[in-house]
């Protein structure tokens, strides 16, 4: 697809607010009128808003108990392999499949494992690194980071249109509705 | 702040956390002008040249430890570990304060930490930099010391030996090391983020960009970024407790005399946490002072940490207790003639009381409230503790190892000038890169400090005009 700087494609409507209540009360609204191909930015957390947007996502602590798990039967399984059947080392007559001695390394390969796959799989959801996004166009949208609060529906929503979605945002406490461009 | 049903003036009502009057604008404004000023404060630069003057101590004593060989060290048979272990247990436990802080706070859902959280985790980094300089620089050839550490497949086909608590440590503070970063970088990407959006220099705009990989504060992200966080903060807490459990297992596992106690692992976390909260409140009480951040670091802080540090020692002289009633009640001689050698008779029975002054006596002046606000008798206190953990460390290590089962083998034990110049060294490092942390980084939280204001409560009322717009 090509198009002239001239004639930027839009990704959507940004509406910015002042406060997390009213960030929040409008996501619910966004929500109830049915709009789904939407985003709210804020500088914090706030409870139940992703949620709000109609969110939800149960991944991040399957993976993490997948990471430790991998990580216990690698850590434990080293243990094994390298002192029972690659390097067997007879220490004072101790056994080599000394499992009490085995607990701590793979206790910390467990956490070591969960612990790396829950950043890895923060990133990977995130998108993370992602030094380009449309709503970085919007100037005032650097505020997002500080004491401000945006909601964005974007441009392919099925009910997106510029005239209705326009009204329709600037009925909900916004301080300004504006145009986001690719 | 909710007050969740208590009456007016009920004591369980939760305190406020910051100074009231705090808004958004004000703490994001505050919290960013600490790295983007140009006057940096001259308290900083006087810091910065203290710490870099001793790393450049470090420097020079590291390399004669290289050139000449670890002799050079005050080391001796049978006192084979002295100061290179101690200084490694005390900086391991230094950084302890930090992940339980961040991390078992965290859990317990105590908002006040979040002033104080990042410091401290920014401080556990630095204290494990300083912690691992010696156990390598001990191994006496630092550049081989990958292959006498780590499980790798090399050509000999040999490989380390799991049964022996030395490399539980390897793992145990590798693991510590990397979690600790991981968690603290997590931590820091929504204030990168910030600072992206803050800095003037379009240069410092590319960095802080790169670093803060993106960041946007979508509501989806928050999501994902909060699930994260107390699923690393749920794997840092049982790992900050194994980190100093493994530590003390170097020595419970051996049958020294002195190390061979059953109490060590409850007994070296609590010092860790013990000596941890001294360090952080060393550091706080000045950092607090010189950027002006009483209304983020209260004296609410101050004084959590000072009551933290209070039931800590008691459990570390608990922990003494212990040792000397193991002792005698072992009804071995062996153990007998230690504690004697260590508390009365030996040449290095004063280390043993100088620690009880430190450890167990001047911290009973926390009990009062009086003193607990008064930042230079807290500040005292931290000093005492920070000087006590380090002697209990010496006397576990020293009196227990150069009066062993053999008195032919018996040696007196001095450090000579490279152990004190390593040392004092990786103090400086320590205090180098954490006023360098302070200048560029996200010293406070900033994005957890906003969730403290009070409007940032989705049941709060006031809808828009909170505080400080």
């Amino acid at each position: 697809m090509s198009h002239g700087p001239e004639t930027p494609e839009r990704y959507g409507l940004m509406a910015e607010f002042e406060s997390p209540q009213t960030l929040l009360a409008a996501a619910h609204a966004v929500a109830r009128a049915g709009y789904t191909k939407t985003d709210a930015f804020s500088p914090m957390p706030i409870h139940g808003l992703a949620e709000a947007l109609g969110f939800e996502e149960h991944i991040l602590p399957k993976v993490v108990l997948g990471g430790g798990i991998m990580g216990l039967i690698g850590g434990y399984g080293l243990e094994y392999w390298t002192q029972v059947i690659a390097f067997p080392q007879n220490i004072g007559g101790r056994p080599y499949h000394a499992w009490v001695a085995f607990i701590p390394p793979a206790y910390e390969t467990t956490i070591l494992l969960a612990a790396l796959s829950c950043f890895g799989c923060l990133l990977f959801l995130c998108g993370f690194p992602r030094p380009y996004h449309p709503v970085f166009n919007v100037p005032r949208f650097s505020m997002a980071t500080s004491d401000r609060f945006f909601l964005v529906i974007e441009a392919d929503d099925p009910k997106f249109s510029l005239d209705g979605t326009k009204t329709f945002l600037q009925g909900l406490t916004a301080m300004e509705v504006v145009s986001v461009d690719e | 702040m909710a007050q969740q049903g208590f009456p007016e003036g009920d004591f369980r009502a939760p305190v406020p956390v910051l100074t009231p009057g705090q808004g958004y604008t004000s703490i994001t404004d505050k919290l960013t002008s600490i790295v983007f000023t140009s006057h940096t404060p001259m308290a900083w630069f006087g810091f910065v040249a203290v710490g870099f003057t001793l790393v450049m101590g470090l420097m020079v004593s590291l390399t004669y430890v290289v050139l000449k060989g670890i002799g050079v060290w005050g080391n001796n048979i049978p006192v084979g570990w002295a100061f290179p272990i101690i200084n490694f247990v005390w900086w391991i436990g230094i950084g302890h304060a930090g992940t339980l802080i961040s991390a078992i706070l965290l859990l317990f859902k105590q908002d006040w930490r979040m002033s104080i959280s990042r410091s401290a985790e920014a401080m556990t980094i630095f204290a494990v930099i300083c912690a691992a300089i010696f156990p390598i620089f001990h191994t006496g050839r630092p550049w081989l010391a990958i292959y006498w550490l780590l499980p790798y497949p090399n050509t000999m086909t040999i490989w380390p030996n799991f049964r022996s608590p030395l490399i539980w440590d390897v793992f145990a503070v590798s693991t510590y090391a990397t979690v600790s970063i991981v968690f603290w970088f997590t931590g820091m990407i929504p204030d990168l983020a910030t600072f992206r959006d803050r800095a003037g220099h379009p240069v410092m705009k590319k960095i802080y960009g790169v670093l803060s990989l993106g960041w946007r504060g979508s509501a989806r992200h928050w999501y994902r970024y909060e699930n994260a966080s107390l699923l690393l903060a749920g794997l840092s807490a049982p790992l900050v407790l194994s980190v100093h459990t493994v530590v003390s297992f170097d020595f419970a596992v051996a049958i020294l005399p002195g190390w061979h106690a059953t109490i060590f692992p409850p007994y070296f976390v609590a010092g860790a946490v013990y000596a941890g909260f001294a360090m952080v409140l060393t550091l706080l009480i000045p950092l607090r002072k010189i950027y002006g951040l009483e209304n983020i670091i209260t004296m609410h802080h101050i004084e959590n940490m000072a009551k933290v540090m209070l039931v800590t020692g008691l459990i570390v002289v608990y922990g003494y207790g212990c040792e000397a009633f193991f002792g005698w009640y072992s009804g071995s001689g062996y153990e007998r003639f230690m504690l004697m050698n260590r508390m009365w008779k030996g040449p290095m029975a004063w280390s043993y009381w100088a620690l009880l002054v430190c450890n167990f006596i001047v911290p009973q002046l926390m009990w009062s409230k009086r003193f607990r606000r008064r930042l230079p008798v807290v500040f005292l206190v931290c000093m005492f503790v920070n000087v006590g953990m380090w002697l209990e460390r010496f006397v576990i290590i020293v009196t227990s190892l150069h009066r062993d089962f053999l008195p032919s083998s018996w040696q007196m034990y001095h450090p000579t000038i490279w152990d004190i110049m390593t040392f004092v060294g990786t103090i400086g490092l320590f205090l180098t890169l954490m006023f360098l942390f302070v200048r560029v980084m996200p010293m406070i939280a900033i994005f957890e400090v906003k969730t403290l204001v009070p409007e940032s409560s989705p049941k709060a009322t006031a809808v828009g005009d909170g505080g400080a717009h």
